[in-house]
């Protein structure tokens, strides 16, 4: 491991409490990711990756911005990427998957907001994030209520740009969505200097249709009886797609999907045979969120996919491109975009419809909904979940948690029972 | 060949033997699971049960589980107190487990685990809330429970055990009646069970298990606030214990 120490200091970060961070994280890959067996050799790279995610990706990002580069933090799958690449700047995930940056949030916000919002805010303003600290601009989004006034928190010490995501799918809200977009794109020429041509974006589409291709192939693999790869592997690679570099990303993924395509034609599976193949859905789970994943194939039973931002609702459907003009393009972003199925929109019956269709894609023996504490549409949702599933003969356990590792054995007794139950 | 089930529970942990000998005790998990299930091997000896000879299968269950390092076999508590509400009350039923820590609703459809539920990691509608309570009135569980026959419900809202036992030191201080108080008490964790039990579509059959089953008084509370009736069982508490032999003996054969 490199030392980033001057970088860090010279970003204005609390190095020291960021040491502790650091000190902490080798030990929780080691444990839920080093240990597994037979893993496929092109996890090396996410390993990589991972050892110094607050290195190597923030070196890149501030070399850019040496060159004369804008980078622009996100939060969220509905901000179309495809924009600020085609700016020819970079964007890039924050911080918010741990239970270290809660405390921080904790301090300004109020204690039931979801551990997402509270961990993010605290990373921010306890400066122990790198990415947060480069981002020269940070992009959000009208997904909840606990962000909607988060936004207005960190706008108070960085420029912060809100999409107003319409909460219903009629055509006249995918209208308002190419609307938002359109803006972003001004707001994003603006703020780098770089016009986005027709051109440009349609080369960043390709680019990042590229990415979610590559994502999409990784969890075709997924689908087989034989499981070339571990869930919490794939949601490894799934958290770095937020962070990578896109095109990078794309390769590193694909030569895995090399490696996995051809252990499916082996027959070679990191499972033992008649494994209970269990489908994750619900809120999101942002690095180093592993816990649930650790705790599903350690109770005797592998994941197969997750419909979730960190899952199928980031790459499935690609953006058409066909479109010649930049406004043909922007509508063609936003019926990609507004493909999405989250829980902010009402009615959301798609998102039922989808973890239906996949289950029966990925073959699944059971469904954890999971609900990361104080989600208040994910959990409320639930109750269409569960009772789609039931009438459909799926298995389902709702699950709610948070970052701290206080409930683990409570969690692993009743994913254990779930699976002893699926075993029957 | 004796099968032996032992149920390591947050507060209590029971243990059963069936096969040629069949023996049921139960004794407090005290601060340590390890220590608990030595005193479990050694009281077991000398009931004639060798844990560690081929002739006996164990399978550990409870919260404690996995402290058991002699067992066989490790299952969670809800099969085990699915097995173990069959044995006692037939192939097609609900099971709500009050216990120490976890409060459980498991519907048993043709004998298999069809669907459960566990509370949340708070101790509302679990025998630690009467536990605090009872401590709280300074009297024992069997007194809390004899009281609140005698009482007239006070009504405690909170959803907390904490805040709840602040309502609790409020009518202390008010000086109000012990017995309305216990009442009071009781009626909460019944109405929390009840809350629990309601999300999902019980069965026509429902019993009780844990440490409270053999109480008409609490089952009667119960069933009024389901709105159907909730059968007490004379040997509840072992429920878990007892499935977990009987699955000794069926995954050995």
């Amino acid at each position: 491991m490199a030392d980033y120490r001057k970088m860090w200091e010279d970003l204005g970060m609390d190095v020291e409490t960021h040491d502790q961070l650091c000190a902490v994280l080798p030990q929780a890959f080691g444990d839920v990711y080093l240990s597994q067996e037979n893993r496929p050799e092109g996890m090396d790279y996410y390993n990589m990756v991972v050892a110094d995610i607050h290195g190597i990706r923030p070196a890149e990002l501030i070399e850019h911005q040496k060159k004369g580069g804008k980078v622009f933090g996100t939060f969220c799958v509905y901000v179309p990427d495809e924009i600020v690449f085609a700016a020819d700047a970079i964007a890039t995930g924050l911080c918010g998957g741990s239970q270290f940056w809660v405390p921080g949030g904790e301090k300004v916000l109020p204690t039931n907001t979801c551990p997402l919002i509270k961990a993010s805010v605290g990373a921010r303003l306890d400066r122990t994030c790198p990415f947060f600290r480069i981002a020269d601009m940070y992009v959000g989004e009208t997904t909840c209520d606990g962000k909607k006034k988060a936004w207005e928190i960190l706008a108070e010490d960085v420029p912060v740009h809100v999409m107003n995501l319409p909460q219903m799918k009629r055509a006249k809200d995918v209208q308002a969505w190419a609307e938002e977009i359109e803006d972003f794109k001004k707001v994003v020429e603006e703020f780098t200097g770089n016009e986005i041509t027709a051109e440009k974006l349609a080369e960043s589409i390709k680019l990042i249709n590229a990415k979610r291709a590559a994502l999409e192939r990784l969890y075709e693999t997924r689908k087989n009886e034989n499981i070339p790869i571990s869930g919490s592997d794939a949601l490894l690679i799934s958290q770095i797609a937020f962070y990578d570099d896109p095109g990078r990303f794309t390769q590193m993924t694909n030569k895995l999907c090399d490696e996995l395509e051809q252990r499916v034609k082996d027959g070679v599976s990191v499972f033992p045979a008649g494994t209970k193949r269990i489908m994750l859905t619900g809120t999101p789970l942002a690095i180093p969120n592993w816990k649930l994943h650790n705790i599903v194939e350690t109770s005797g039973g592998a994941v197969v996919c997750e419909e979730m931002c960190t899952g199928t609702r980031y790459f499935e459907r690609q953006t058409a491109e066909t479109g010649t003009t930049v406004k043909e393009q922007i509508q063609a972003l936003a019926e990609r975009y507004m493909g999405i199925n989250c829980a902010c929109f009402t009615p959301n019956s798609g998102r039922v419809d989808d973890i239906i269709r996949l289950a029966k894609e990925y073959k699944a023996d059971g469904i954890i909904d999971v609900n990361l504490k104080f989600c208040n549409l994910y959990d409320t949702e639930g109750y269409f979940v569960e009772r789609a599933m039931k009438e459909a003969g799926i298995p389902v356990l709702g699950i709610e948690t948070d970052y701290t590792d206080s409930d683990a054995q409570q969690l692993r007794t009743r994913v254990s029972a779930f699976i002893e139950m699926l075993n029957k | 060949m004796n099968y032996v089930g032992i149920d390591i529970g947050s507060t209590a942990s029971k243990v059963a033997v069936r096969g040629e000998k069949e023996i049921y005790f139960v004794l407090p998990t005290g601060w340590s699971s390890k220590e608990t299930t030595q005193i479990i091997k050694e009281k077991l000896k000398a009931e004639g049960v060798d844990v560690q000879s081929d002739n006996t299968k164990v399978v550990a269950t409870g919260y404690g589980r996995i402290a058991v390092d002699f067992a066989d076999y490790v299952i969670t508590e809800i099969t085990c107190h699915a097995r173990g509400g069959r044995e006692m009350a037939g192939d097609n039923l609900g099971i709500i487990d009050v216990g120490g820590q976890d409060t459980k609703v498991i519907l048993v459809e043709n004998g298999m685990v069809q669907d459960f539920l566990m509370n949340d990691k708070c101790s509302a509608g679990t025998g630690k809330f009467l536990e605090i309570m009872a401590n709280r009135l300074g009297v024992t569980l069997k007194e809390l429970f004899d009281m609140a026959q005698a009482g007239t419900v006070l009504p405690i809202s909170s959803l907390c055990t904490v805040f709840a036992e602040s309502e609790v030191i409020n009518y202390i201080g008010e000086g109000r009646k012990r017995e309305d108080i216990a009442a009071g008490v009781v009626d909460s964790v019944a109405a929390k069970v009840a809350q629990l039990s309601q999300r999902k579509n019980l069965p026509k059959r429902v019993i009780l298990t844990g440490g409270l089953s053999h109480s008409e008084y609490f089952t009667k509370a119960l069933s009024g606030k389901i709105g159907q009736t909730v059968e007490p069982t004379e040997k509840g508490r072992y429920a878990g214990a007892l499935g977990a032999a009987i699955l000794a003996e069926e995954k050995s054969k």
